[in-house]
């Protein structure tokens, strides 16, 4: 950052806007809640949470969908990351939705809990009354996220209706909803794949070792190499081996791919994505393999 | 590395997906299962070539009827600069959209087919540019693959487009002859163009200066929230947070806060990762001052002797965005500007604007979906705002309906009383 020249670099752009819109719900809602998957978008966001509101803590809980099928990982880490913030932790249990009959849980060798999740989720916004939530979606990771909004208006069902969204204007956020209805807002919209690593790099932030190339057991999936756990089946042919892997993205490991990689540190995993002719969702996520808008017709009933 | 944010403005068959995808694709910022996927995607709806515009037309509508619905953002980079580029359809929702994705943008990109020169459309877009205060405007004469890249007919469009654009307030207005079908002068300059000294369409986004786009000069704080810890290492800390909307703070400045008029003097910037000696646009920063004075939300941080208007009536330049609902006098609304909100009621509109003629209409009966017009305003608190032409962060304002909550409205500050 140069001062004389009243210029402010990429970084430092879109960790202002991100503050300013930490701080706008904040202001203008009566219960938020911050979305949190353990992936590095959610961790980049609860850093620019405590950035925002230093030094005072998050005036909100954090949120976590919980499928069960975790990276163990991840979990610890999450634990650790939340008792060193001092925040709030509130976990909807996917389990818990399953055992209670409000979802059934998928069949078959292909089955992922990911779109259980949604009912999850409403439900615990139903229970919390959040009126906001925080998200880590981006702009540049999915076509339909691509339309979407910092604040995104969602009905009294959770619905994202694509065709009928608010203006946005200028920095000005209309958060105006009546009794059930919510904003989910993502206030990383405009940070593409690089910046993240690029600003996790810069602020020196810890993430989950998953992220970092290691030895790992996986099995070939529709040119996804996945983990090996007790939440997939593997089918005939889908033999496990040794591979020198890393997670691009962080999700339900049901449905999360690796790629093989060298990278062991923050420096290589940013030469890797520099370098990369693949995008992340493409890489790794099953979940968005299913049809050309798998995303938009689970962001329209009511998903992340 | 800085950032440059763009907004295209274009109709149906200007080509302008085809730019954007050419800008993407030569900068290496689609990736290989994108590209796979518009490719499968084109042979599969039985097009002859891969439409590029299947990947900025993300939504299943959109793909169904051949349309685009919303804006768009797209990213890329080149080691000089950032983008973030604001694609606006250009079909019936044209000035809605276009507003919307001009709004945070630097620069504005238009399109106009060399064969047809300049439309109603190309107007249209040089006078929402200029009505949204874009410093700069770059016009692609596009196509000219198709008129041998004659010279003669890149300089009529030029001085056509001169000639509507005086009448306009555009301070930095460039021309670049393209074939976005064929890359010439998006990337690299052409060899088909030797008349042309001017960069290429990148190299003009590389280097065009924004810099010194920002009001450095008048301090504006628009108070956001209140930073109370009460906790017992910071348990007297008070510290007013907020995104800088003009001019420069440092510790030591004498301040006045309004409404209250109250003065005091800036104890010092606080951040996460230390103390600030000098806060500007656009930084998230938090203030703290010497003196304990009542401050909330909505309240203006400024100096003594450069301080904003203050009052509770407004002229403003209104673009209307509801298809149900009409603007007419005597209208009341809920207003948004900077980190204040109000209630205003609307009095007579003095005129709506025909943005393909700028002919003004006196007196209108309403305003209708995607209509402009000069309209005055009584707020029920008092606001503290710039024009626009000389801020645009405390020179604009959003309308809400208070019924069904929906921004109905964009407007610009253009004076008061």
């Amino acid at each position: 950052m140069s001062i004389t020249t009243y210029e402010l670099n990429h970084l430092d752009l879109l960790e202002a806007e991100a503050i300013h819109i930490f701080r706008e719900v904040a202001s203008e809602f009566e219960r938020p809640g911050l979305m949190f998957s353990g992936g590095k978008d959610s961790i980049v966001m609860l850093h620019l949470a405590s950035k925002a509101f230093w030094p005072a803590g998050l005036p909100f809980p954090v949120l976590h969908v919980d499928t069960g099928h975790n990276f163990p990982e991840v979990i610890e880490y999450r634990d650790q990351l939340i008792k060193e913030l001092g925040a709030r932790l509130v976990v909807a249990s996917v389990q818990k939705s399953i055992d209670e009959g409000r979802v059934a849980e998928e069949k078959g060798p292909r089955a992922s809990r990911n779109r259980l999740q949604i009912t999850t989720l409403l439900d615990s916004i139903e229970e919390n009354k959040f009126d906001a939530l925080f998200g880590g979606a981006r702009r540049d990771e999915e076509k339909a996220r691509a339309k979407e909004r910092f604040y995104s208006f969602r009905d009294e069902f959770g619905q994202w209706d694509p065709k009928n969204q608010r203006p946005e204007l200028w920095n000005l956020y209309n958060g105006r909803i009546r009794q059930g209805e919510h904003i989910r807002v993502f206030p990383i919209s405009n940070w593409t794949e690089l910046d993240v690593w690029q600003y996790i790099e810069r602020e020196a932030i810890e993430i989950p070792s998953v992220y970092f190339a290691h030895e790992r057991e996986v099995f070939q999936r529709e040119g996804m190499l996945l983990a090996d756990s007790d939440f997939v089946t593997r089918s005939d042919g889908e033999e496990l081996v040794k591979r020198k892997i890393r997670y691009r993205t962080v999700g339900d490991m049901s449905c999360t791919g690796a790629v093989e990689s060298e990278a062991e540190n923050l420096k290589q995993i940013i030469e890797e994505i520099s370098s990369t002719r693949i995008t992340e969702r493409g890489a790794t996520r099953a979940d968005d393999r299913v049809s050309e808008a798998a995303m938009e017709d689970r962001k329209k009933e009511g998903y992340f | 590395m800085e950032f440059l944010r763009f907004a295209t403005a274009g109709s149906v068959d200007d080509g302008k997906s085809t730019l954007i995808g050419r800008l993407l694709y030569d900068t290496k910022s689609i990736f290989q299962d994108q590209l796979e996927s518009v490719e499968a995607t084109s042979q599969q709806m039985g097009n002859e070539y891969t439409n590029l515009a299947l990947l900025t037309d993300g939504l299943r509508a959109e793909r169904e009827q051949g349309i685009t619905i919303d804006v768009a953002y797209r990213y890329f980079a080149t080691p000089k600069r950032k983008f973030i580029i604001a694609d606006t359809p250009g079909h019936i929702q044209y000035t809605r959209n276009m507003v919307t994705g001009a709004s945070t943008a630097d620069l504005v990109l238009v399109l106009v087919d060399a064969r047809h020169g300049v439309v109603e459309q190309s107007r249209r877009h040089a006078f929402l540019a200029s009505l949204l205060r874009i410093p700069h405007l770059v016009v692609c004469v596009n196509k000219m693959d198709l008129i041998d890249y004659d010279e003669k007919a890149f300089q009529a469009v030029k001085e056509e487009f001169r000639n509507f654009a005086m009448k306009l307030d555009i301070p930095d207005l460039s021309f670049i002859p393209i074939s976005a079908l064929h890359g010439d002068n998006v990337v690299e300059r052409s060899a088909k163009m030797p008349w042309y000294e001017g960069s290429s369409l990148l190299h003009h986004l590389e280097e065009v200066h924004i810099a010194s786009d920002r009001n450095h000069i008048d301090a504006r704080f628009p108070v956001q929230y209140v930073i109370r810890p009460q906790n017992e290492e910071h348990h007297d800390y008070r510290g007013y947070a907020g995104t800088i909307a003009g001019g420069v703070f440092k510790p030591g400045d004498e301040v006045v806060v309004l409404p209250s008029g109250f003065t005091s003097t800036v104890a010092s910037i606080d951040s996460y990762d230390g103390p600030i000696s000098e806060a500007f646009g656009p930084m998230s920063v938090t203030m703290r001052l010497t003196s304990d004075v009542d401050i909330s939300r909505g309240d203006m941080i400024c100096r003594p002797n450069n301080q904003p208007s203050v009052g509770r009536d407004l002229q403003a330049m209104v673009c209307w965005m509801s298809e149900s609902i009409e603007l007419v006098p005597r209208m009341k609304l809920a207003l948004k500007h900077t980190t204040r909100s109000s209630r205003v009621l609307t009095s007579e509109i003095q005129y709506r604007i025909d943005v393909n003629t700028l002919h003004r209409d006196e007196k209108p009966e309403s305003l209708k979906l995607n209509e402009i017009g000069r309209v005055s305003l009584r707020s029920t608190q008092p606001l503290f705002f710039d024009e626009y032409r000389r801020n645009r962060n405390t020179g604009s304002f959003i309308l809400m309906d208070e019924a069904t909550n929906v921004t109905v409205a964009a407007g610009i500050i253009v004076g008061s009383g």
